[in-house]
């Protein structure tokens, strides 16, 4: 559950560029999550709930933008999706090592009200 | 008042629509910069950092009592080249396990927290220090993850090596199961080796899972308490004894 350890971190940033911005409110936080990133969603929901708990993120919506795991397959020259993180390549079987994305864990944006 | 048509009406507030901002930042930017931080300090002082990751009762604590048997220094009065930060969430057991086995080892107790992060190692060092064991006098720091195979994943801690242990008695689809943390390994240690035949643990489908989600990781069967593996696992860690000649 380092879901709310992630959370905390959310909220540190948010905060902070909501002060930048001058905003007093925020409405909406976008996370960019990999499926490779370790992370539960459902955790995070959680943890989202009682993290933003009396700050200007209070009832704000939680908005995920998942990024599905890729490999890149030297042999077939494409990429192709790592399903369940596993690396090797439908079309040839070959085992990529090289992982194009999917380790993601981004602030990705912010609505501000 | 309103000015616009004289109605008398107090003026409405003016509302905003909501604004998008992107930000496109990594949630853990205040954990990389202290683990870069640790990363410099690690390199100037000219040790070797190894971040262990596994579940609870992989054998983590009797791997690192063999690899301290295999590091001793020759002579009681040589400081020992190497030290163990330990996580727990309770009980200093680990600790004080490896300082009977001769090794300078301090304890972080976490409480709730299911993972170390970078900040708290950087504490840890300082206390290290304090107890007489400075980053200097070592040629390898091991932090002994907090025994989960999810959470401490996604915390850098600045260490050189990420190893990932996996216990024959786990099964061999273990990795399967776990990918995120496999991907995130250098080295993946295959623990217990003794235990191997007992389990009916097949070596080569291991071997076959971990390319899958670690096929960037060397790969190294160990047997804490036969000793077997450890020179290769010495040579994975970048820690060969050369042979005194005579």
């Amino acid at each position: 559950m380092h879901e709310l350890s992630l959370m905390d971190a959310v909220r540190e940033l948010a905060l902070e560029q909501a002060a930048l911005h001058g905003a007093g409110r925020i409405a909406a936080i976008t996370l960019r999550v990999g499926a490779l990133a370790g992370v539960e969603i459902e955790a995070l929901r959680f943890a989202h709930a009682v993290v933003m708990a009396n700050t200007i993120a209070d009832g704000s919506r939680l908005e995920i933008e998942a990024v599905p795991a890729e490999c890149f397959c030297a042999a077939c020259g494409q990429p192709f999706a790592a399903r369940d993180g596993c690396c090797d390549c439908p079309l040839c079987g070959r085992i990529s090592r090289e992982l194009l994305r999917g380790r993601e864990l981004q602030l990705a944006s912010l609505e501000l009200g | 008042m309103c000015v616009d048509c004289n109605c008398g009406q107090p003026v409405a507030p003016v509302i905003e629509p909501p604004r998008h901002l992107e930000v496109g930042q990594r949630l853990l930017v205040h954990n990389d910069a202290q683990a870069a931080a640790n990363r410099d300090h690690f390199a100037a002082a000219g040790v070797r950092v190894i971040n262990l990751l596994s579940s609870p009762g992989s054998g983590k604590t009797a791997l690192l009592e063999r690899l301290a048997r295999e590091l001793a220094p020759s002579s009681p009065s040589v400081r020992h080249p190497m030290a163990v930060i330990v996580g727990d969430l309770a009980t200093d057991n680990d600790a004080r396990r490896l300082r009977a086995a001769g090794v300078p080892a301090l304890q972080i107790t976490t409480g709730q927290a299911c993972h170390l992060e970078a900040a708290m190692v950087h504490r840890a060092l300082h206390d290290l220090a304090h107890l007489g064991h400075p980053l200097a006098g070592l040629e390898l720091l091991v932090i002994e993850n907090v025994g989960n195979l999810v959470c401490p994943a996604a915390f850098d801690l600045g260490e050189s090596l990420r190893v990932v242990l996996l216990s024959v008695t786990e099964g061999e689809d273990k990795p399967l199961k776990y990918p995120a943390t496999f991907h995130s390994a250098d080295v993946v240690v295959i623990s217990k080796g003794d235990l191997a035949e007992a389990c009916g643990f097949d070596a080569p489908l291991a071997r076959r899972h971990l390319a899958r989600v670690a096929p960037q990781a060397r790969i190294v069967e160990v047997s804490a308490r036969t000793g077997e593996g450890f020179t290769e696992l010495l040579a994975a860690l970048s820690l060969e004894r050369v042979p005194v000649a005579g």
